[in-house]
């Protein structure tokens, strides 16, 4: 019955909705990665280089991004070192 | 002074081709003169949507490649003044193309009093993709209401605004408009599908219509003829519209919610 799934339906969320949420998450990182400068990989690499000399780290350890902030740039760079054994 | 305008979509098998063909000739029906130009070379289909298929003689490649004169590649319509067709070509590879000899093509039909330029891209965002937007003035993002659809557009329109002339020669962007196609106003109320709101509010461009989903344009393009041309279809009303709205005239927009049902039809019916 139309009214029964009507009362029903209102309790599991509707797949439209999922649909938003996730494109909404998606977009925004995908402009984001799309916007980046050409040379952030490389520059990620020789960063990584030079951080090598001194520390041991993980390749992907290092995270790197440029963000807009209030009408600022932001090069963000993540970097988790290795624990002390 | 003519304007070009790119159909595009990222995405394949969302109505690029279909929405190429029916504005271009509502275009022309409005008294205008009309070229609509295929870029999907290797993979041409707007003649058979168009229904020329059997009087291309030469195509676009050909014209680039200085085989034959524009004015021999272009295919006149026999419906509708002042509308014009340049096929894409079969055979070629898909570099067949390139930036200096597309421009000058376009430079042409300009120069020939063309007031719209229609260019039907191909699916994908590679050269053929990137040469059909490169010369816009404006842009008609064909989507449908589906997640892999919407994230393709929005790709495409980070093209548009990085990667057009227009975006290269820092001149004012690239006018970006939605056409909604395949839209199903009861799935939409069921919860089941994107909404044109929903739509709009994640691609943050302007809404130039929907196009409810229809069978008219299946039998369209099977008889060769734009859907816009079948009077008494939803999808031809809409088209309409879309040219209209282009045009300037402000018109509400339609084909946005299902046809009522009665109070107890509701409660009782069948969904």
């Amino acid at each position: 019955m139309a009214l029964l799934d009507y009362l029903l339906g209102q309790r599991k969320k509707k797949s439209a909705n999922l649909a938003k949420d996730r494109l909404q998450i998606l977009l925004a990182h995908e402009r984001t990665e799309a916007k980046a400068p050409d040379y952030l990989p490389k520059m990620r690499d020789e960063i990584l280089q030079v951080i090598a000399k001194y520390v041991e780290i993980d390749q992907d350890q290092l995270k790197i991004s440029i963000d807009e902030e209030n009408g600022f740039e932001v090069l963000e760079l993540n970097l988790v070192l290795p624990e002390d054994k | 002074m003519s304007r070009v305008i790119v159909v595009t979509s990222g995405k394949g098998g969302v109505g690029k081709t279909t929405t190429s063909a029916s504005i271009s000739t509502a275009l022309a029906l409005k008294g205008n003169k009309v070229a609509v130009i295929d870029f999907d070379v290797g993979l041409r289909n707007l003649d058979l949507i168009m229904g020329v298929e059997r009087r291309v003689v030469y195509d676009f490649v050909n014209v680039v490649q200085g085989e034959a004169t524009l004015k021999q590649a272009l295919i006149k319509d026999k419906r509708v003044e002042g509308l014009y067709i340049l096929a894409a070509s079969q055979t070629r590879d898909k570099d067949a193309l390139t930036l200096e000899g597309v421009e000058k093509v376009i430079e042409e039909l300009k120069a020939d009093g063309f007031d719209y330029i229609i260019c039907d891209s191909p699916a994908g965002i590679e050269k053929g993709a990137q040469l059909a937007l490169y010369f816009a003035d404006e842009a008609i993002v064909v989507t449908n209401p589906e997640v892999s659809s919407v994230r393709d557009s929005d790709r495409i329109l980070g093209i548009l605004q990085a990667k057009s002339r227009r975006a290269e020669k820092g001149e004012d962007p690239v006018v970006e408009h939605l056409v909604l196609t395949r839209y199903n106003p009861s799935r939409v109320n069921a919860g089941e599908m994107l909404s044109h709101d929903d739509v709009i509010d994640l691609l943050s461009i302007k809404l130039l219509g929907v196009v409810p989903e229809s069978q008219e344009v299946l039998n369209a393009s099977n008889s060769g003829e734009p859907v816009v041309l079948n009077d008494n279809s939803d999808a031809a009303q809409a088209y309409l519209d879309i040219v209209e709205r282009f045009l300037g005239e402000e018109k509400e927009h339609r084909f946005l919610t299902e046809e009522k049902k009665g109070f107890l039809n509701k409660l009782f019916g069948k969904k």
